[in-house]
């Protein structure tokens, strides 16, 4: 009786109308097909059109994957086995698999603590990752640096252990004495610090033995192992860096200010290539000579420099993105600065700037890439120095630089798709 | 004129007392934002026990002077003295004068991330140091006594407007505040949730708690407030009881606003 209103002004609705469910050609496989492939003639033209590309690719690439030869030891060998048919030389990966993984020098016998390190990465990670599991499991995350770091370059257990101690003594100081004052409580830690460090140095001097691992040096560490190790450090580095830059550039503090816009600034408008330059060649002649000064940290301390400027402009928006009445709330129940940033600011910028975070962590873990420039052997680095310049496997491009690209590709999606699920579990306005 | 009665509840004035202690003095306070004089000489004594509403057309600078009691903005001129601390620039000064000064804002500031109970029982336990169940039951009594309990585990996006307007009050108590501002509590409400929110602002004052509003809300301040200030260009232009305020006001700038939002 829809038109019962038109005709009298005075109308009452007696009852309210049922849910009816939506046409059928609305819902279902069909309904869907017609939707998003078929829905107008340009549409269907497009489908058919992409059917077709997808087809011709899938045609190309496929019989190569599926005719790869597998088990030969060089690329002649390939070519007599193939005679000429579509495959690929994937005996190139089976035969240097150990080497694209951790460089040419690791030492054979050691690829496991690489291994336990990788396994042990993602054990340890996933309290940070996972909101959800228990929060002391933190521990274990805490302790991971220490453990991967006697695991990958070995030697005594001594010093990671003091390294670990120290901190924890250092922690212990200013909780004890930070009550009669910050600064205080601030000095006191750092003392305790260093004489953890100072006493463990001397100790894993003494005893270079002790419950030793065969020591491996930094050059002697590459592959993808060397990419992981970069972008993983980086990453946890430049992120709390990052956020303290981020705050540092809106502190009412002019010294602090300008310091942090003036490094943002500085490092957003150098290439990282430059820094990396930097890092090997300059940055020697700055130091005392005959300071040893790791490769892989100096090359750690520009990257961290370089994405946690990126980052602290990325939580920087995220920070401004926030109402002014979140800030004032805080300030009106007394919280102090700290306080009201670390249980009400941060957790909601730092959610508004996940994907923009992501965006820069995925950027930095592929420029590790930009190593083997500055002649260290990451896995692109071996592919481009010792394979393809060898006399077995000189020629193997799509097969080598393909699998460098899965390795990238399935750690940069898997990121991706994290941080989806992230920004969707720590939705908390629509559930 | 015509005078809308809060027809909410009959209330109870017995427990409503004013005692002689002096809540808040304000002396000679000026506040400028850069070279605009917002608030001019405003001297004002509230003591404990009181509710006062303040009214005034926008840009009178009612909420900046709330604003300033908590120090959410400075003052430039004269003295703040909030439960017998004066307000100085020194930030635990402040933080300890924000711990005692509850305050209920426009737009609620709930914090989205956190649930109704993490809200309330946050500042309690970072602030005040009381331990997690302790808090929560606080907490829990506070949601209980707006009338959300059932809420307690949702977020602030999943509850109406009036819902997030009480939980925000009920944050403000936890704190076990002496003094509470109000700054356009109802403002940002669809009128089915306004009384929700007077309601609750209504029993706090039945129970003696020092208020001082900021609203619009006339039948509000009629029935509870014991003293209504009027504020135009950023001083006060008048003060008097609810009854002389709206049965006689003096100020013809009164009688104009008055006429205005009455009016109709």
């Amino acid at each position: 009786m829809a038109d019962t209103h038109a005709e009298s002004v005075a109308y009452v609705r007696d009852g309210f109308l049922p849910e009816r469910p939506a046409p059928a050609r609305e819902t279902g496989v069909v309904g869907w097909l017609r939707q998003n492939l078929f829905s107008s003639v340009p549409y269907t033209i497009l489908t058919l059109a992409t059917l077709w590309v997808i087809w011709q690719l899938g045609a190309a690439i496929l019989p190569w994957l599926w005719g790869g030869v597998w088990h030969v030891d060089s690329i002649r060998a390939c070519r007599e086995v193939l005679e000429g048919a579509a495959g690929g030389c994937f005996a190139v990966l089976t035969e240097r698999w150990a080497q694209l993984l951790f460089g040419f020098s690791y030492p054979s016998g050691e690829y496991w603590r690489l291994g336990v390190a990788f396994v042990l990465l993602g054990v340890c990670l996933a309290p940070v990752l996972f909101p959800d599991l228990p929060r002391r499991l933190l521990i274990a995350t805490l302790i991971y640096p220490f453990v991967a770091y006697w695991l990958i370059w070995g030697g005594t257990p001594l010093a990671a252990v003091s390294g670990l101690a120290g901190l924890a003594g250092g922690a212990a100081a200013f909780r004890t004495v930070a009550s009669r004052g910050a600064l205080l409580g601030g000095i006191a830690g750092l003392a305790a610090l260093l004489a953890i460090w100072w006493i463990g140095g001397e100790l894993a001097a003494a005893a270079p033995g002790f419950l030793a691992l065969p020591p491996v040096a930094s050059r002697n560490i590459g592959g993808f192992a060397l990419n992981m190790i970069l972008g993983t450090v980086c990453v946890s580095l430049s992120l709390p860096f990052g956020i303290l830059l981020a705050l540092g550039r809106q502190s009412r503090l002019p010294i602090i200010k300008i310091a942090c816009i003036a490094f943002i600034e500085f490092i957003r408008g150098v290439p990282l290539i430059t820094l990396l330059f930097v890092a090997n060649v300059v940055l020697a002649y700055f130091l005392p000579p005959g300071t040893t000064f790791d490769l892989i940290l100096r090359v750690v301390i520009m990257i961290t420099m370089f994405a946690s400027a990126y980052i602290a402009e990325v939580i920087r928006g995220g920070l401004a993105a926030l109402p002014r009445g979140q800030y004032e709330a805080a300030d009106a129940l007394g919280l102090d600065y700290w306080q009201a940033v670390r249980l009400v600011i941060l957790p909601q910028a730092l959610k508004i700037s996940i994907p923009g975070i992501v965006n820069v962590a995925v950027g930095l873990f592929k420029d590790t890439t930009l190593v083997s420039i500055i002649s260290m052997f990451d896995v692109v680095g071996m592919i481009r120095g010792p394979i393809l310049a060898s006399t077995e496997w000189n020629g193997v491009y799509w097969e080598l630089y393909g699998f460098a690209a899965l390795l990238f590709f399935v750690t940069c999606y898997g990121i991706s798709q994290y941080s989806q699920w992230l920004e969707r579990r720590l939705a908390t306005d629509t559930r | 004129m015509p005078i809308p009665e809060s027809e909410s509840k009959t209330i109870d004035r017995s427990q409503m007392q004013v005692s002689d202690e002096v809540a808040i003095r304000i002396a000679a306070m000026n506040k400028w934002f850069g070279n605009f004089h917002v608030l001019r000489d405003i001297d004002l004594t509230v003591h404990k026990g009181e509710r006062i509403v303040i009214c005034g057309p926008s840009g009178s600078g009612k909420s900046t002077l709330i604003r300033c009691i908590n120090a959410l903005e400075e003052h430039q001129e004269g003295t703040i003295t909030v439960d017998g601390t004066r307000l100085s620039s020194d930030l635990k000064n402040i933080d300890h004068i924000r711990s005692e000064v509850g305050m209920v804002f426009q737009h609620f500031n709930l914090f989205p991330h956190l649930t109704i109970l993490e809200n309330c029982t946050l500042a309690p336990i970072w602030v005040r140091k009381v331990p997690k169940r302790e808090a929560e039951e606080t907490a829990m009594h506070f949601l209980e006594k707006v009338r959300i309990p059932d809420q307690a585990r949702k977020y602030p996006g999943q509850l109406s407007g009036g819902q997030q307007q009480r939980v925000a009050i009920a944050r403000s108590l936890c704190m076990q505040p002496r003094i509470m501002l109000f700054d356009e509590p109802t403002s940002a409400l669809d009128p089915e949730m306004i009384k929700e929110v007077l309601d609750t602002m209504i029993e706090l004052a039945e129970e003696g708690m020092t208020m001082v509003c900021v609203t619009h809300e006339m039948g509000f301040a009629r029935s509870v407030a014991n003293r209504v200030i009027f504020m135009d260009h950023g001083q006060i232009v008048e003060q008097n009881a609810p009854d002389a305020f709206f049965g006689a006001p003096q100020n013809d700038r009164t009688k104009l606003f008055l006429s205005q939002i009455l009016g109709h």
